[in-house]
């Protein structure tokens, strides 16, 4: 699914990543765990295409398509989605009115006609359910005022609407309380399946415990250092990043 | 040097007062002497003159084109068939022909509203040389009176031009709204062109307890659109009022307010959304001259190309003007880097017991909005517009009346698309 070859990456002429490798499977939920200041984050903008990055080596392949020299909303409608760590607020624009024109926008980049209304709002209703998100904050604009939980489970509610092919998760977890931690993994793990794949970026084991990923990759320095099973967060768990701090180097 | 500066006239001056002494006759009448005079004696106005300084007229208005004629059956036949085509925006209207009221064109007003002349000489608490100028050179005119305590349903006034080649389209209109009265006024500019000069003139007065809401929107292409906008309040009165910018090479609009009673309200909004080279101007002047009013000023801008936008608002409140409570805002989008924006919110205050601010930002898009957006599968040009339109819609939204709100909305997403258009060709 997804295959990260050699990638470095800075902002401002700072070096961030630093001749990144990682691979994840078609289906697999891969976890990256690194002390703050590893680079995690930026994978994540790097993988989704924010502009500010500046890409000086690697590639990013998604199904074996270089996907680095394509616009965030093309790499989008070919499967990528950001949950982001923190979700930006859009004053003026109503939720409902986000979702449909974003779910009609990548329908269209694959040749797919439109959602009539009436299915638009079946498939929303139904996803806001299963999320607990109160039909109420859809009509409210986007993010605006939305309490930390409450953004996280918009992230998810759009994420299960685009049903994206590979889901990058940036620190989902951070700022939730331990409900809104578990409606928000089990949308996570509703989405698993075979032809999906994850990469579920966090620093605590805490939405591991939710989430069981099939790897565990270890962040420092802008690049893997360690790779492991579900046993590698448990064993970070206990003795911190202390490890790896120098590791990199 | 401390002379002052003797300019000698320009052409258009010279062309300006010709066509004063030819076609109207001074000597008819003392009210449009008058106000020629005052005309001539501060000529067109340059960046020298404070509430002009972005825009210099001395410089734009190079010829005086010549005066658009009273409407003629042709005029008048022409008239009809643009306004057969335009939607109307209320239940009543009332047209203009190049300044003139055309009864055939118009409804009957409704319950409550009489139409009759202005009055020759109004007695304006405004002194500006391009006012001056449109009540020296216009046609009679209209004014609109409602009855005290009335309520009529919403009237559009729509001002026409119906002409060939470069023409000067002059044009008084006056509202006046009886005690506790409340009223709806849609003044639409229709069918100029390039080579159009369009000087318009409208005189709001709202006696105590009366309310008005009044919008103004060009919706044709002038080469220069100058409009002043006179209002006086009285006590307990109440102005809401929109100017709507889409269309228009040069445009001035200018509002000279002033309160007048306690009590009274006003609110001024408007939206610019300004491509190409197009240069809109809006200039304020809210004079607080009795205690416990309140002004809201809320502008915004959308610039694009090489196109400049002018926001300027200056809040006077004299003394005795207690209580006073003023908040004035201007906010601009730019979207390219050599499109301008020009923002001077100016407070005057003195009065010791006031609570007034102001407040003026410019900037571009936010990136991190778009970026998200676009992770989200909006392509660039519809990401950009989704968060330009609501930037827009948030000033639309001061318009009270929804049917309204909703063709202004549907005139700005046409003109987003456009320039989402343009910019992927």
């Amino acid at each position: 699914m997804l295959e990260i070859k050699n990638l470095s990456a800075s902002i401002k002429g700072n070096a961030i990543l630093d001749g990144l490798n990682l691979t994840v499977k078609t289906g697999e939920v891969a976890a990256i765990m690194g002390p703050n200041g590893s680079g995690k984050s930026t994978l994540s903008y790097v993988i989704a295409g924010k502009p500010d990055y500046e890409v000086t080596s690697g590639e990013v392949l998604l199904n074996g398509e270089n996907i680095l020299g394509l616009a965030p909303d093309v790499r989008a409608a070919k499967g990528v989605f950001l949950a982001f760590q923190y979700p930006i607020e859009i004053p003026g624009v109503a939720t409902m009115t986000f979702l449909k024109a974003t779910l009609n926008a990548q329908r269209r980049a694959r040749g797919q006609a439109d959602l009539t209304t009436p299915e638009f709002m079946r498939v929303v209703r139904s996803a806001a359910q299963g999320l607990k998100v109160d039909p109420d904050m859809l009509k409210r604009p986007l993010n605006v005022g939305f309490s930390g939980g409450e953004k996280k489970r918009m992230e998810i509610l759009q994420m299960t609407l685009l049903a994206p092919r590979l889901g990058v998760l940036d620190e989902t977890d951070s700022g939730l309380d331990i409900d809104a931690l578990r409606i928000v993994s089990d949308g996570v793990n509703a989405l698993r399946g075979p032809d999906r794949s994850f990469v579920v970026i966090t620093h605590y084991q805490r939405l591991l415990e939710h989430i069981t990923p099939d790897v565990v990759h270890v962040m420092a320095r802008g690049r893997i250092v360690k790779s492991g099973g579900p046993e590698l967060a448990l064993e970070l768990e206990r003795n911190g990043y202390r490890d790896y701090s120098t590791e990199a180097a | 040097m401390t002379a002052a500066p003797a300019f000698p006239r320009t052409a258009a001056e010279l062309g300006l007062a010709e066509q004063f002494h030819a076609s109207l006759g001074a000597a008819d009448s003392p009210a449009r002497a008058e106000a020629f005079r005052r005309f001539e004696s501060a000529g067109l106005p340059t960046r020298r003159v404070e509430s002009w300084h972005y825009t210099d007229l001395r410089i734009a208005l190079a010829i005086a084109a010549p005066l658009a004629a009273a409407p003629d059956e042709a005029a008048i036949a022409a008239a009809k068939d643009r306004l057969a085509k335009l939607p109307r925006l209320a239940p009543a209207r009332i047209v203009l022909v190049n300044g003139v009221f055309v009864a055939a064109l118009s409804d009957r007003p409704p319950a409550g509203v009489a139409l009759a002349q202005p009055p020759a000489s109004p007695t304006l608490p405004a002194d500006d040389p391009m006012l001056a100028l449109t009540l020296a050179l216009a046609p009679a005119g209209i004014a609109a009176a409602v009855a005290p305590g009335a309520k009529p349903p919403p009237i559009e006034i729509v001002h026409c031009f119906a002409g060939e080649g470069p023409r000067a389209v002059y044009s008084r209109f006056a509202i006046d709204i009886g005690a506790d009265a409340s009223a709806a006024f849609i003044e639409r500019f229709v069918g100029a062109g390039a080579e159009t000069q369009r000087h318009a003139s409208t005189v709001i007065d709202v006696a105590a307890g009366g309310a008005l809401a009044h919008v103004a929107a060009i919706e044709d292409e002038p080469g220069l659109h100058v409009e002043s906008e006179v209002v006086r309040l009285a006590e307990r009165a109440a102005l809401d009022a929109f100017g709507f910018v889409a269309g228009g090479a040069l445009v001035r609009r200018q509002i000279f307010a002033r309160i007048v009673g306690k009590d009274a309200r006003i609110g001024l909004a408007g939206l610019g959304l300004l491509d190409g080279s197009r240069h809109a101007d809006t200039t304020l002047e809210v004079v607080h001259a009795a205690p416990h009013g309140s002004s809201r000023e809320f502008y915004r801008h959308i610039v694009a190309d090489v196109a400049t936008g002018v926001f300027q608002g200056k809040v006077i409140v004299q003394p005795g003007a207690q209580k006073t409570d003023g908040a004035m805002k201007s906010q601009a989008i730019l979207l390219s880097p050599e499109a301008t924006m020009n923002a001077k919110p100016e407070l005057e205050i003195f009065a010791d017991d006031v609570v007034c601010g102001h407040g003026a930002t410019i900037g571009a898009l936010d990136p991190e909005q778009l970026f998200y957006l676009q992770a989200r599968g909006l392509p660039q040009a519809e990401a950009e517009a989704m968060l330009l339109e609501a930037f827009g819609a948030e000033a639309i939204g001061r318009v009270a009346d929804s049917a309204l709100a909703e063709a202004l909305l549907t005139v700005m997403r046409d003109w987003l698309a456009r320039r989402g258009r343009g910019r992927l060709s």
